[in-house]
């Protein structure tokens, strides 16, 4: 498979791969697997329903990572997937996804990934899915990503998700389930720019004995953008969670947070924290007591903030 | 080297009267000194500061920098000029460590260097360059840091506001004795720290005493000192050697 430049680009932008990297990986772009490789302990294939991938890792599994990124090049391109994780028992691997839009047209260009996640007993995953539109024409660039992710017994799990630029429309669902002594962080990173709007929707539902889930979202909002962050929390158990959401706002934008716990055990203790304003003048002020123009201050703060 | 010419800061009270809070004050800082600026709470210290900063702008008066009139110059473009300031609270950044602030203070500046200055004020580099400066800080790390920054930037016009508060005994003994090695008999830099302290204040050059906004007393140190000490050092010292006591 030869890839144009365009694509190598986005493809770096989004799972920060310059060359095809060697193990596990499958290529998806408008619409088709363009690259597809198993390695000797993680299958990757087509899914029974032939309408996605199923990538499975055998049990026990280390320090291997699985690309999966899309790409949509082709404008007024809908794509739709549905991918399926298994992380078999005890493994420790990666998978790093993500989807990057060229749009030049003034037709849309969307994708929607829906994406099963089950982590088994004792497994350790580590996830990131960073999302990229760019392009000129004014047809929007929309990504519309379902995850569904299962925690079994002790597993542990580390998804980051971040919205790096360029996407005109976003709705993501996360949901999951978390088991006994399982334990998930989800960390969101998102800004918005123009007339961009982005809703994120996560639900836990913290149900095995001993389980913890943990929600830190930080975004920022810039321009006339608008942001919904909706985080509901779900203790069914003894259990621990807590969510924390940060945003920037600026300009003209709109930032909506609605947290949400709902507690079904009396042994349950869960938390949230929400916070949402401008930057402080005292920050800016502080960097440019240190030589930096307004501008570079302003763009020092909020590259930290979503670090 | 930096010139102050009858500034006035007027500000609103809250009952719409107005008020200075700085008052005609002209000062004349020459390089190679270290000067203390001290006086009672709300005497106009920190403003004085930001003033110079370009924080605050005054309402008249002029500020020169080498014959130059700064006055209208922004915060940046005085930052450039060698002018720092090490505020009395330092402003906290969530996503940003100690090691971003430091190399935002000097560009360029090399690890070793950088390890070098954490030490200097008395913090393990490996413990803390990579700490966030978000809310997981003490006050007194987040002094130390701010010092730090300042110590590193080698402006020609260091300000130090407060740097003992918060401030464990003994790192301000070796704080204060870094500020007074690096600036002291320093041609080429002045070094301003505002300060209540007793040991500082009689081993800078010239003291500033500024009360309501106005200059209650200037000159050096062993002329001044004799004069504030007693309203600085605890009066009752002697009687209770340094056990607290109240008056009633
Ligand atoms: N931006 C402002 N607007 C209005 N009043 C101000 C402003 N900044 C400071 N003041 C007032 O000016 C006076 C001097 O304040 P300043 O902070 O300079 O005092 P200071 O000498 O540094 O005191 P401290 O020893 O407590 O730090 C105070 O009465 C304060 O309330
Ligand atoms: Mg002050």
């Amino acid at each position: 498979m030869n890839f144009k430049a365009i694509d190598m680009q986005l493809l770096n932008t989004i799972s920060d791969i310059k060359a095809i990297p060697s193990g596990a990986i499958n290529i998806r772009k408008d619409g088709k697997p363009v690259v597809r490789q198993s390695s000797a302990n993680i299958f990757v294939g087509p899914n029974s329903a032939n309408n996605g991938l199923l990538v499975e890792i055998k049990p026990g599994t280390r320090n291997e990572t699985v690309h999966v990124p899309v790409i949509v090049t082709q404008a007024g391109f809908h794509d739709k997937v549905y991918n399926t994780f298994i992380v078999g028992e005890g493994a420790d691997i990666t998978i790093i996804a993500g989807c990057g839009i060229h749009n030049d047209s003034h037709n849309d260009s969307s994708h929607d990934g829906i994406h099963e996640i089950i982590v088994k007993k004792g497994a350790r995953l580590k996830y990131v899915e960073k999302h990229y539109g760019e392009g000129s024409g004014g047809g929007k660039r929309i990504l519309n990503p379902t995850t569904n992710v299962i925690l079994e017994t002790g597993a542990m799990a580390e998804m980051e998700m971040v919205q790096i630029k360029g996407v005109d429309d976003t709705i993501r669902t996360t949901i999951a389930h978390i088991g006994d002594k399982a334990n998930l962080k989800i960390i969101e990173r998102l800004m918005t720019h123009g007339i961009q709007k982005a809703e994120s929707d996560i639900r836990l539902n913290i149900e095995g004995r001993g389980a913890s889930g943990q929600v830190i979202s930080r975004s920022v909002g810039r321009d006339d953008s608008s942001q919904i962050f909706k985080a509901a929390m779900a203790g069914r158990n003894e259990c621990v969670g807590h969510v924390e959401c940060d945003a920037i706002i600026m300009d003209r934008a709109k930032i909506q947070s609605i947290p949400e716990l709902i507690a079904e055990d009396a042994d349950a203790v869960l938390t949230h924290e929400a916070a949402i304003g401008k930057i402080a003048g005292e920050q800016l002020i502080k960097l440019m007591s240190l030589g930096l123009t307004e501008k570079e201050a302003i763009d020092t703060i909020l590259e930290g903030f979503l670090r | 080297m930096l010139k102050l010419k009858n500034l006035v800061m007027t500000v609103d009270n809250a009952n719409g009267s107005r008020r200075d809070i700085i008052h005609d004050v002209s000062i004349d800082f020459e390089p190679g000194k270290l000067y203390a600026i001290t006086g009672p709470n709300g005497g106009g210290k920190t403003t004085l500061a930001k003033i110079i900063m370009g924080i605050y702008q005054q309402s008249s008066g002029q500020i020169y920098l080498d014959e130059e009139d700064i006055s209208g110059l922004s915060v940046t473009e005085r930052a450039r000029r060698g002018i720092a300031y090490a505020f009395q609270q330092p402003p906290r950044f969530k996503g940003l460590n100690v090691s971003d602030l430091i190399k935002i203070a000097r560009p360029g500046i090399d690890g070793l260097e950088l390890r070098l200055k954490m030490r200097d004020v008395g913090l393990c580099p490996e413990d803390y360059l990579e700490r966030d400066l978000g809310p997981g800080l003490s006050g007194g790390e987040m002094k130390r840091i701010e010092i730090a920054q300042v110590l590193t930037r080698e402006g020609v016009i260091s300000m130090f506001d407060e740097p003992e508060a918060g401030v464990d005994l003994w790192t301000v003994q070796r704080l204060i004795g870094l500020i007074v090695q690096k600036y002291q008999n320093n041609p080429r830099s002045t070094a301003i720290i505002i300060t209540h302290h007793e040991n500082v204040l009689p081993i800078c050059d010239e003291i500033i005493v500024l009360e309501e906004g106005v200059i209650k007393l200037q000159g050096p140190a062993q002329e001044i000192w004799p004069l504030i000490k007693d309203d600085i050092q605890c009066k009752m010292k002697d009687q209770c050697r340094s056990e607290v006591c109240y008056e009633l």
